[in-house]
């Protein structure tokens, strides 16, 4: 065991601060736009409003282009007149649609505000379309309903749905959980394997047919903090939880690695000659991108529930103070390991009410501010560096190799306004 | 239901964020569930805005569903009324919030705040942003405008222009300078950049300038109606439409026409001998109404195209569309549906598309050049640089804009006399891009039956015409393909041989 003892004074009993009012988020269905690119054979059909299209290609940007794996059933004035219709219109559309895309495996029917709001049962829908489409094709239904679920939320919702469905297995095997760049599934499988431990499976799988099953002998780990629902959906299906820190810097990813090899009996020669030389690439990597960010003051907004682990990795890794973390949701269960590292000082908040944060955020004139895009350009002309939250859900930054870009993320901001000199020269 | 991958257009009620962000000291309370707070980042990320849209989000929640959502949307309004203390607000209701029947404009009248509240009905699932944008704007003129001393100068109202609109900004600027060079003055440009308390002084102008019908039109007619407004019905893109426009304006306002054509470059460039291959060049032109219009005008008139096809994505320009095609011996396209008019476009065959953002990756996907005329547009289409559509300086843009997509007169030229050269061929890459150039191999190797090459609806290729019709430049190929083709059919041919290509050549020969 390497690295530091949580100090006696972590956030895990912290005083929360909980806000109601605007939210400036995304709903859930933003989840798709990765989904869909991690799960090669899935298409994912939100039924919902002009709204839903809007946003998707909104938040899409260029990759709606490429002839994408998803798409929106609009809901039109003759749908909202008289329900019954709209099951039968929703076959129509599936079945236009299965026809057209015969490589898809997996079909999400993905319910947003709209739908909820005027109770169209999806369940239904996709037990019965299950059935006309079986065996090629799996309808399944989650909701991404910007009611019910904040932007990651959506990932978790979709994984949830996944569960139950799953075949039943007895072996003793370790499950990741959370959808990650493929490149960084296969550094913590070899890492993993390194150990000994190569029975793994990951939830989601990279296509319908790759085998993956849940049972009383399964331990599981979340590769991200947002699934909650999904976590209890495996503990239903028997399967154990290895608590532990989020794998993102050095720190994050061998307390990850130790807590997964604890379970597994690893001991530690074999754990140090594994993690070592990566763990020390990775410190290395981070001290370097993180020379501007020693001493600054960071400042989260809720986003994607990212922000307690990644308060951790900056004010720990790269030296940096944080004054307030929003996070969306609070799973202190999940965030605990976290939560115990993460110095006492920054106020914790859950939930938003986006103009008095923004005045806090004011008050405290943090270094960098980390928000959305609608929050960035505005409090740049303010003045405040700010770094905005998405790429951090879209880019390459768990486990060791990545420690380093994920630093340079938030290095970045800062670097650009300290190189830019637009004024005369004197 | 309706399967869709990408929109036209987005929701009304952004169309109403359009108009409420193009304005200044107007709140719009918007009944909306988490989420919808997407939209405020097309302006500040693809307009690129220093400030967050005017808009206040409920954010009502699965839980508050039932009473509470009234009570949320209570709250909201008074903490966005204290805390921006705007002139004037606007309430309305988004896709998700019209399901649940809460009538945020009954409710905001209830609650006696000392500004004007103007409660928007945007029917999210009939109609689409360009109605949002003009409903709101009318409701907000028929509120608040009323009938003033006009000026005593000559003075006109600019109406339509807002937030997220392809070269409004720029747009406004030239016209500005245009009307000021016939002596005539800007009363209220409205909405970008008026406040609520311009709008109560657009009676004072003698006449309005429609600069967009599809955003300020239904405000043009209100006003003409009950303030004796008249208004322009020339968009002034493109030399021939600004030269209408002026005289359209000089009758209008009672003062000679003046025009500086120090500044116009376009005919002069256009009639240059470069210019001589842009000769009925082939073009497909679809987007909004209005610049769809103006484009097939300057495509025809200005440029010298040919103008193959025509269409618009918004059904309320529709009924002009229909009519102007008919004009240029076309069937009008008038959809919302990308893969219509990526079929339309590939069934045309055209040398240029003009269009969208969508039409642009159409374009990309099918080999054929493109240049974007109207929204929806992406980041790059909303220029640090000064380039308007409308008036004289707009007509340059134009050219420019148009011309760079197409391989240049002299280019042309070149490839078309070493088409046949052993190492300048369509496969070869391009050789200053090291490694990426590959030789022709040295003998084509023939077909390897006499089987047609390539099926057509009516005709069929003989092999040794479809091998001729490969030595053509690539980019005449679908143009003399498409022409060969309606040749023989009206031959009453149903094989083409090397006979039929040139002799459709020669037919078609200008």
């Amino acid at each position: 065991m390497s690295f530091d003892t949580p100090p006696s004074t972590g956030c895990r009993d912290a005083p929360v601060l909980r806000e109601r009012g605007q939210h400036e988020v995304f709903c859930g269905l933003t989840g798709i736009i990765w989904l869909h690119r991690k799960m090669q054979d899935a298409f994912f059909l939100v039924v919902g409003s002009r709204t839903c299209a809007h946003l998707l290609q909104s938040a899409a940007g260029v990759m709606i282009f490429a002839e994408p794996r998803f798409g929106t059933a609009i809901l039109e004035e003759t749908d909202l007149a008289g329900l019954a219709d709209a099951q039968v219109e929703l076959e129509r559309e599936v079945g236009r649609l299965i026809a057209r895309r015969p490589d898809i495996r997996q079909l999400f029917l993905v319910g947003s505000c709209p739908s909820e709001v005027i109770k169209l049962d999806l369940a239904r829908a996709a037990e019965r379309l299950s059935l006309q489409h079986a065996p090629h094709v799996r309808v399944l239904n989650y909701s991404g309903s910007g009611i019910e679920t904040t932007f990651t939320q959506g990932e978790d919702a979709c994984l949830a749905s996944m569960v139950p469905s799953l075949p039943a297995t007895d072996a003793r095997q370790l499950m990741l959980v959370g959808a990650l760049p493929d490149v960084v599934e296969d550094q913590a499988r070899d890492l993993l394997a390194q150990m000994g431990i190569t029975s793994v499976a990951i939830l989601p799988a990279r296509r319908a047919d790759d085998p993956l099953s849940v049972g009383p002998n399964t331990v599981f780990a979340l590769l991200q903090p947002f699934l909650g629902d999904t976590l209890a959906a495996l503990e239903r299906r028997g399967a154990r939880h290895i608590p532990a820190p989020f794998p993102f810097g050095a720190e994050g990813t061998t307390g990850w690695l130790r807590a997964v090899a604890d379970e597994f009996g690893v001991d530690d020669a074999t754990f140090e000659r594994v993690t070592a030389a990566p763990r020390a690439r990775a410190t290395r990597a981070v001290a370097q991108a993180a020379e501007s960010l020693r001493g600054k003051s960071i400042f989260f907004f809720p986003d994607s529930q990212l922000e307690i682990p990644l308060a951790r990795f900056l004010t720990r890794e790269c030296g940096m103070r944080a004054v307030e973390v929003g996070a969306p949701f609070l799973h202190k269960h999940i965030l605990g390991p976290d939560l115990d590292l993460l110095e006492a000082g920054p106020q914790l908040t859950e939930g938003q009410d986006v103009e008095r944060q923004l005045d806090r955020c004011r008050a405290a004139q943090p270094d960098l501010t980390v928000c959305g895009l609608g929050l960035a350009n505005p409090l740049e002309a303010e003045g405040l560096a700010t770094k905005w939250a998405i790429e951090l859900v879209f880019t390459p930054v768990h486990f060791y190799e990545q420690a380093g870009d994920l630093a340079g993320l938030f290095s970045r901001p800062m670097r650009r306004r300290a190189a830019l000199k637009l004024g005369a020269a004197s | 239901m309706k399967l869709t991958l990408w929109t036209y257009e987005g929701p009304p009620h952004v169309g109403a964020m359009r108009v409420a962000t193009a304005m200044k000291g107007l709140h719009y309370v918007l009944h909306a569930p988490q989420g919808d707070t997407y939209a405020d980042l097309l302006f500040t990320m693809i307009e690129r805005r220093n400030h967050r849209p005017p808009v206040t989000y409920t954010t009502f929640q699965a839980r508050d569903l039932g009473a509470d959502t009234a009570n949320l949307f209570k709250t909201a309004c008074q903490a966005a009324y204290d805390r921006f203390k705007p002139e004037a607000m606007i309430v309305g209701a988004s896709c998700t919030a019209e399901l649940i029947q809460d009538d945020p404009g009954g409710m905001a009248e209830m609650m006696g705040l000392p500004v004007p509240v103007i409660a928007l009905e945007l029917p999210s699932y009939q109609r689409k942003e360009n109605f949002g944008a003009d409903e709101t704007f009318f409701q907000i003129t028929r509120a608040l405008a009323k009938p003033v001393e006009k000026t005593a100068q000559v003075s006109c109202n600019l109406i339509g222009p807002t937030a997220l609109g392809f070269r409004h900004r720029d747009d406004i600027t030239e016209l500005t300078g245009m009307l000021a060079d016939m002596g005539i003055s800007v009363n209220v440009c409205a909405p970008y950049g008026a406040t609520p308390s311009d709008i109560t002084r657009l009676g004072a102008a003698h006449f309005n300038v429609l600069m967009y019908p599809e955003t300020g039109e239904s405000a043009c007619r209100w006003m003409e109606r009950e303030l004796g407004l008249p208004f322009t019905k020339t968009v002034p893109i493109g030399v021939g439409a600004t030269r209408d426009f002026i005289r359209e304006v000089s009758t209008l306002a009672n003062v000679p026409q003046a025009m500086d054509e120090e500044r116009l470059r376009l005919p002069w460039y256009s009639a240059s001998v470069d210019s001589t291959y842009l000769t009925g060049k082939r073009v497909f032109i679809f987007g909004d109404g209005t610049h769809a219009a103006a484009a097939a005008r300057i495509a025809r008139d200005e440029m010298g195209f040919e103008v193959v096809g025509l269409g618009c994505y918004n059904r309320e320009m529709a009924r002009p569309i229909r009519a102007l095609a008919k004009e240029y011996g076309l069937t009008a396209l008038i959809t919302d549906d990308y893969l219509e008019v990526e079929a339309a476009i590939e069934a045309a065959a055209p040398e240029m598309i003009l269009g969208t953002q969508m039409e642009r990756m159409i374009g990309k996907r099918l080999g054929i050049p493109c240049a974007v005329i109207s929204a929806p547009v992406h980041v790059q289409d909303f220029p640090a640089r000064y380039s308007p559509q409308m008036g004289i300086e707009g007509a340059n843009v134009i050219f420019d804009t148009w011309v760079h997509p197409l391989v240049m007169g002299l280019e042309e030229h070149l490839l078309h006399m070493f088409r046949d050269d052993f190492e300048f061929h369509d496969a070869a890459g391009a050789s200053h891009h090291g490694g990426q150039h590959t030789a022709k191999a040295p003998a084509e190797t023939p077909a390897p039956t006499d089987t047609p090459a390539k099926t057509s609806d009516v005709v069929v290729w003989l092999a040794d015409a479809e091998r001729e019709l490969k030595k053509i430049p690539f980019f005449v190929r679908g143009k003399a393909r498409r022409n060969t083709e309606i040749f023989a059919s009206q031959k009453g041919l149903n094989e083409i041989g090397i006979d039929t290509l040139y002799e459709a050549k020669a037919h078609y020969a200008r």
